[in-house]
């Protein structure tokens, strides 16, 4: 394990704690936008060059964006009377608490069992282009479908409702 | 037809003509005016003239059935007597009679038989009631006019009509019963047919209840009957219960008292006839019966209804006369039975009690009905003196001069503007002319007036009978003196009503030519009808006792009926003149006490108080009932009525529990679940909160327990 | 106990970020938060896939990144969609706070 892991995981669960701790919204959106980046820096450490610049073209490309958006559409930045955690924050830390228990108890338990490559793979953008219309033609299709779907209702759930005569 | 004869062999010799379609529709004459009762209790009080035309029309049409029924036996016996002329032969104890009858019923292995007889006697039944019956209808229709339920008054007579003529062609006495009660029923209804009086509604009452009396008895007898004879039937072809296998049978059985069963049967059947025709004791209706129209008394208290106690007797009377030797004609008459003994003795007995009473009287119609009483006790003496041939041709002759002199009633009280008491009538010969002629030829007739009128030659035959009677004389003394009284009291109401001057308040009036029209016709058979009982052609006895009769003025020499006859006569006269000498001419007033009265007042008193009859009932028969149906009354109330209330009261209990177990346990039990459910359900809901982030963590908490499980179970 | 292979610490930092991700999603009241804290966790899934391809067998299989690459599509299109959901429920309520949006409630 090499220092760059460890600092590029102290970035990114930095970032996604302050996400999850701050008050404005706007710093929180930034916070998650630097999650994201350590993640694509973590992606291209491991070698996987086509999803590191996929997260940061769509994640922090477009997702950020859309979410600073929604903050600026919804008067994100005032801040709200009552607090900005819930009356009941305690059982959700706990329950938080308690899914990382079981995933670190499950990945430490396992690990040992699981055979474990260190070779780099060799893999070319042509090689994915051909996994995506050969092996994978199907769920591309479908995610494409997907994404049109999708663009259409967010669309219509977010249009201006027209003026009903009443 | 069917021949009776002892002699089997000649059966098949004689000649059997078929059967005639009038035996088999016979049952029509009583049908018609019944339905056409029916049909006029449909119709409005307003349809008058349909109502009479329909009641008139069925009676025509039952007396030209019956003339025609009657044509029939004569043609019959034209052609056994032609037979036994021709061929020289006698069949004795031939009798014409053909019958009809069905099963009604059956149960285990008796049957209950109806049907109904043509025999000489009920032709002549059949032939009377239809005639008389069809006359006063007629007259119905002027007096009855002003009456505003004139429509009720047709439906009743025409169903009293019917069931008269049934009571005359049944041949079931079973059937008999029936029509006899229909006919007690419609004497109800039409004597308190001005029901808004009470003395019409007591009376009526009266009347009911009294023959019920009676019927009670008449009802052991037709059970008994039928117990020891198996069938009802009056004739059937042998087996019947007047024939000849069930009356030998009848008469080996003893019944106490010296009587047989047969002659305990014919009693309890006469106790029957002893209420519908008023002998004594039960007579005590028929005077308080007058408060009826006069039309009624005519037909029903008169001439028919009365009569059918004496139409029983004689139908019955082969099981009356049961173990007694044929009577000859005319000739002594050896023995009688003890059942026959009774009736004479019964009938002679009421003839001078009734007589008694009718002297005293003072209202025109109570003398008629006291006179019924006494003729009917004439018409069962002569049944039980003389038998069936006397009794009826006096109640055949009864029938028309006694109708006759109601009707003329009935017409001199219309005409006086309906004043019945006959101390303020008079004089009424020049005002009403024709009724006096008709009223006087009625009163002849009935007193017996000889030779003319049919009446005398009807009392006589009684009078010879009685005579020659071994038992006793006194029932002809009784008779005889019964005729003199007869006489004397209808020569006082004729003197009192027709003669002296006019004691009323307004001028009397001739009736209209509908109600003179049956006087007339009335009065000629009053007297033609004497022609067919001489002793020179004693024709009506042969009629029935199905033998020849020939024209045969030695008729008159029998020994002893030339000095009968006188000794009548003088009777009649002696009657006439007392009543004329006492009564005749003078006109007294209202007020003043009458002839009798003051020349003996000790005789007047109880004759006008009826022999305290009516108040000695009060005093014990009424007073008992009174006080046993008080007595049945407090057990009703208390006794049943508190166990009733006893009942209530524990059901009542039971309820109220049911409620109590119902509102605390079942709805309690029922509304504490609900609640439950609700507020478990309101519980569960809180699950759905509606927050997001709730079932997020919830989604969370529950797959860590999954992978937690998964990752515990899989552990090595 | 020590993170001995890398595998092991790349899925443990996914776990932590997975964790972080969820306790976000539970705890803050905003509705956008939530958002976020899913979409963290979306991205921890996402290390975890990678992380399994380089170290798991055949990585020449490709598996795994394509499996991540699909991920992130559709992650975006819900993103799209859930955001334009929340901005259209902020014009129906006039607010963002989910304590507040209990009208789906039993």
């Amino acid at each position: 394990m090499n220092a760059v892991f460890y600092l590029l995981a102290a970035l990114t669960l930095a970032g996604g704690l302050a996400a999850v701790l701050l008050k404005h919204l706007v710093h929180c959106a930034l916070a998650t936008t630097v999650a994201f980046a350590g993640l694509a820096l973590l992606f291209l450490q491991l070698d996987a060059q086509f999803a590191g610049f996929a997260q940061i073209l769509v994640y922090i490309g477009a997702v950020a964006i859309l979410i600073v958006f929604a903050i600026l559409l919804t008067r994100g930045s005032e801040l709200p009377k009552d607090g900005v955690f819930s009356r009941t924050w305690f059982v959700g830390l706990v329950i938080a608490a308690g899914v990382f228990a079981i995933l670190g108890w499950a990945v430490l338990e396992s690990v040992r069992a699981v055979p474990q490559q260190t070779a780099v793979p060799a893999v070319t953008v042509r090689d994915i282009g051909n996994a995506l219309v050969g092996r994978y033609v199907l769920p591309l299709e479908i995610v494409a479908l997907l994404l049109t779907a999708a663009t259409i209702g967010a669309v219509i759930v977010a249009m201006h409702e027209k003026e009903r005569p009443r | 037809m069917i021949m009776q004869s002892p002699f089997p062999f000649a059966l098949k010799i004689m000649p059997v003509p078929p059967e005639a379609w009038i035996v088999r529709w016979l049952w029509l004459i009583p049908a018609a005016p019944i339905v056409a009762s029916g049909v006029i209790a449909l119709l409005k009080q307003a349809q008058k003239k349909l109502a009479s035309g329909l009641a008139i029309g069925s009676l025509t049409f039952s007396l030209l059935l019956s003339l025609i029924a009657f044509g029939h036996i004569l043609s019959s016996r034209a052609i056994i007597f032609g037979f036994q002329k021709a061929f020289n032969v006698e069949f004795p104890d031939t009798t014409i009679r053909s019958i009809v009858s069905f099963t009604w019923f059956q149960f285990g292995h008796s049957t209950v038989d109806l049907g109904w007889v043509l025999d000489p006697l009920a032709a002549i039944m059949l032939v009377m009631v239809s005639f008389v019956g069809l006359l006063i209808f007629i007259y119905s229709v002027g007096y009855m006019a002003q009456d505003e339920n004139f429509t009720r008054f047709f439906c009743f007579m025409s169903l009293f009509a019917g069931a008269m003529l049934g009571v005359v062609i049944s041949n079931s006495l079973l059937l008999l019963f029936m029509c006899w009660e229909i006919v007690g029923l419609t004497s109800y209804l039409l004597i308190g047919f001005w029901y808004q009086k009470p003395s019409a509604a007591a009376a009526a009452k009266k009347a009911f209840v009294t023959t019920r009396v009676g019927d009670v008895f008449f009802l052991l007898g037709i059970v008994w009957l039928f117990s020891q004879t198996g069938t009802l039937l009056f004739y059937n072809h042998g087996v019947g219960s007047l024939e000849g296998l069930a009356l030998v049978h009848l008469l080996s059985q003893h019944a106490g008292l010296g009587l047989s069963a047969a002659g305990a049967i014919g009693l309890l059947i006469f106790a029957g006839a002893v209420g519908k025709s008023g002998q004594l004791p039960l007579h005590v209706w028929l005077p308080d019966a007058m408060e009826g129209p006069t039309p009624v008394s005519a037909l029903i208290h008169a001439a028919t209804m009365v009569a059918a106690g004496v139409f029983l007797v004689a139908r019955v009377y082969p099981l009356m006369a049961a173990g007694a030797p044929l009577m000859p004609i005319g000739a002594a008459l050896h023995g009688t039975t003890a059942a026959l003994t009774v009736v004479t003795w019964v009938g002679a007995s009421t003839a001078v009690f009734a007589a008694l009473i009718a002297v005293a009287q003072n209202d025109i119609k109570r003398i008629l009905a006291y006179s019924t009483i006494s003729q009917l006790g004439y018409m069962m003496a002569g049944l039980g003196l003389g038998g069936v041939a006397v009794g009826m041709f006096h109640l055949i002759t009864h029938a028309f001069f006694k109708a006759l002199l109601f009707l003329g009633a009935g017409s001199v009280i219309h005409g006086c503007h309906e004043e019945q008491d006959i101390r303020r009538m008079g004089g009424l010969r020049a005002d009403m002319p024709l009724t006096f002629g008709t009223y006087a030829i009625g009163m002849l007739a009935l007193c017996g007036f000889p030779l003319v009128f049919s009446g005398f030659w009807s009392k006589d035959s009684i009078l010879e009978a009685a005579k020659h009677w071994d038992i006793s004389k006194g029932p002809f003394y009784l008779l005889v003196f019964g005729a003199l009284l007869t006489a004397f009291y209808m020569t006082r109401q004729v003197c009192y009503v027709f003669f002296g001057h006019w004691r009323g308040h307004e001028t009397a009036h001739e009736s209209p030519r509908v109600m003179t029209l049956p006087l007339a016709i009335l009065a000629f058979f009053a007297i033609a009808l004497g022609v067919i009982g001489t002793p020179a052609w004693p024709w009506f006895r042969a009629f029935l006792e199905n033998r020849t009769a020939a024209f045969d003025l030695h008729g008159f020499a029998e020994p002893g009926l030339g000095l009968l006859m006188l000794t009548s006569s003088l009777v009649v006269f002696l009657g006439l003149g007392l009543g004329w000498s006492l009564y005749g001419d003078k006109s007294p007033k209202p007020e003043a006490p009458d002839a009798l009265e003051k020349s003996a007042p000790w005789l007047w008193a109880p004759l006008r108080d009826r022999f305290y009859v009516d108040e000695l009932y009060g005093v014990t028969v009424i007073a008992f009932y009174a006080w046993w149906a008080r007595v049945t009354d407090w057990f009703d109330r208390r006794i049943w009525g508190g166990i009733v209330a006893a009942v209530t009261w524990l059901f009542g209990l039971w309820a109220q529990l049911n409620r109590l177990l119902d509102v605390h346990w079942v709805d309690g039990g029922f509304d504490k679940t609900c609640e439950e459910l609700s507020s478990g359900g309101g519980l569960l809901s809180r699950v759905e909160g509606g927050r997001v982030q709730n079932y997020l963590r919830i989604l969370a908490a529950a797959v860590v327990a999954l992978v937690a499980i998964l990752l515990w179970s899989s552990r090595p | 106990m020590g993170v001995t292979t890398p595998l092991a610490g790349y899925l443990l930092v996914a776990a932590l970020l997975f964790a972080i991700g969820l306790a976000g999603a539970l705890v803050r009241r905003n509705a956008i938060l939530v958002l976020i804290g899913i979409e963290l966790m979306l991205n921890a899934a996402n290390l975890n896939l990678i992380a399994f391809w380089r170290f798991g067998p055949h990585p020449e299989a490709l598996t795994g990144m394509m499996f991540a690459i699909f991920s992130i599509a559709v992650a975006a299109a819900e993103a799209a969609v859930g955001l334009g959901l929340v901005i259209s429920i902020y014009r129906h309520t006039n607010t963002t706070d989910l304590d507040k949006m209990n009208r789906m409630k039993g």
